[in-house]
């Protein structure tokens, strides 16, 4: 559950809410900012993303070995199973045919 | 070994494991205590132990925050949304962790509206697209997803969305690490320090384990690599009779920890008293509660609870393996009663559960031992 996802800034909403579209190995979601300093976020930076809520900013460089741990360990199709379920958008588990 | 090729550096490793061998002082035994159960997950996964000398033992700290719950939480949480009308949500993580009366799963398939949720903000969601019903959002975690919460809780009240809740079970991990420290059973050196509970509360809040208990700890990455040095900076701490906080996590820890998430934290909860761990038994302000000014959103508050405790099964030693007393094999249920198909505690359950992590990784080759790390 300790997953820390790293994504790819796509677009600030103007909306009061401080969210933002991200992009993870091709998933797009909106995830909330409300943790990182107001205006520290721009399109094209990459974040530490974890429960739908970017935790910290990272450099791409971090952000590829990030996604490469989380293949070492294993991580990989949940944390895009997370992402994937941002919003409620495929929560419910897909049966398997 | 498909896992092989993603080690990255593998050289590096290799060099990092025989400086553990040369640091290691044949005359000493190591206990090291990693305290987060996703390093735990990582240890086994790549068999890390088997590159280690064998006077360095790695115990398993109670950093898995399903894990600690007592049953007689769950029971709380699921006994609020056995009410008509009401939403359970919660993370992937909870749905199949035993109650009395079986696991959330279990009750959705006795007809109790239980819904996976990946995000809190998305209970919140739950909540608008079904008016009339109430969504309860059981809530867990240490301080890396408790910011996550309060933000939860700061928009529900700034939109004063009325079917909401939380019924919260974040805990802290500080007094968990004291709690470990004070408790006779055990003998530790050091500790590998959590890594994304850091980036919140960043590495100041053990400067008390270095300079009051005279224990280095090492704040530590997730990668094979990352563990290995953040032993070797043990190791060179212990050699040097030293005690200091290291962050060896940096390119995502900053020392200072997360101001913004600190500041929501603030906001919104308070510290209880005490609270019940599962085998470290009650910890004097080691848990967060909603404050007063979101008592309309607390589930606690707006709801009767039970509020029984309930132990373990009798034969079950979650509480001991918890505490780093017991190895997971040493439980007498471990892989006969309880396997992760059918768990008998949580420690089966989570991925960052000790025995899950034994489970499903201590039988294959250690990954490390497959690149030639071992001396």
């Amino acid at each position: 559950m300790c997953l820390a996802i790293p994504g790819k800034i796509i677009e600030i909403s103007d909306r009061a809410d401080r969210s933002a579209l991200v992009e993870v190995v091709g998933v797009r979601r909106n995830v909330d900012l409300g943790l990182l300093e107001e205006g520290s976020a721009k399109p094209g930076d990459w974040v530490l993303i974890h429960v739908g809520y970017a935790m910290s900013k990272i450099s791409e460089r971090d952000a590829a070995e990030q996604m490469k741990t989380l293949e070492m360990l294993g991580e990989c199709e949940a944390a895009i199973a997370e992402v994937r379920g941002y919003g409620l958008e495929d929560s419910e588990p897909k049966p398997v045919t | 070994m498909k896992y092989v090729d993603e080690f990255r550096k593998p050289e590096l490793i290799k060099k990092t494991a025989l400086e553990i061998r040369r640091l290691a002082d044949p005359n000493r035994h190591y206990r090291l205590m990693e305290v987060c159960g996703g390093h735990t997950h990582a240890i086994y996964r790549f068999g890390l132990k088997d590159v280690l000398p064998e006077n360095i033992e790695l115990i398993h700290g109670p950093g898995c925050p399903v894990c600690i719950l007592p049953m007689g939480r769950i029971d709380d949480g699921l006994s609020i949304a056995s009410k008509s009308d009401t939403i359970f949500a919660a993370f992937g993580d909870m749905m199949r962790v035993p109650g009395t009366q079986g696991s959330p799963l279990e009750y959705k398939a006795r007809g109790m509206d239980v819904r996976i949720v990946y995000s809190p903000s998305d209970a919140i969601k739950l909540a608008k697209l079904n008016p009339a019903k109430h969504v309860m959002f059981f809530a867990i975690g240490f301080e890396t997803t408790a910011p996550s919460t309060a933000l939860t809780l700061q928009r529900a009240r700034r939109e004063g969305l009325e079917n909401f809740s939380v019924f919260c079970n974040h805990v802290t991990i500080i007094p968990a690490i004291r709690a470990i420290l004070d408790s006779p059973d055990m003998r530790l050196d050091g500790f590998i320090g959590p890594g994304h509970v850091s980036t919140v509360i960043g590495c100041r809040p053990y400067e008390w384990i270095a300079k009051n208990e005279n224990k280095p700890i090492v704040v530590a990455g997730f990668e094979p690599l990352d563990l290995l040095q953040s032993i070797v900076m043990l190791l060179r701490q212990l050699r040097d009779g030293e005690a200091n906080v290291e962050n060896q996590y940096k390119r995502v820890v900053p020392w200072e920890g997360n101001p913004s998430a600190l500041r929501a934290m603030a906001d919104v909860f308070e510290l209880r008293p005490y609270f019940e761990w599962r085998g470290l038994g009650f910890i004097s302000q080691s848990a967060l509660r909603l404050k007063e000014s979101y008592a309309q959103w607390d589930a606690e508050r707006r709801f009767e609870i039970p509020g029984i405790r309930v132990t373990d099964p009798k034969a079950a030693q979650c509480g001991e393996v918890l505490k780093g007393v017991l190895k997971p094999a040493q439980c007498k249920l471990f892989g006969n009663e309880c396997t992760p198909e059918h768990p008998i505690g949580a420690l089966m359950v989570s991925s960052e559960g000790s025995c899950a992590a034994y489970f499903n990784y201590e039988h294959g080759k250690s990954q490390l031992v497959s690149i030639g790390a071992s001396a």
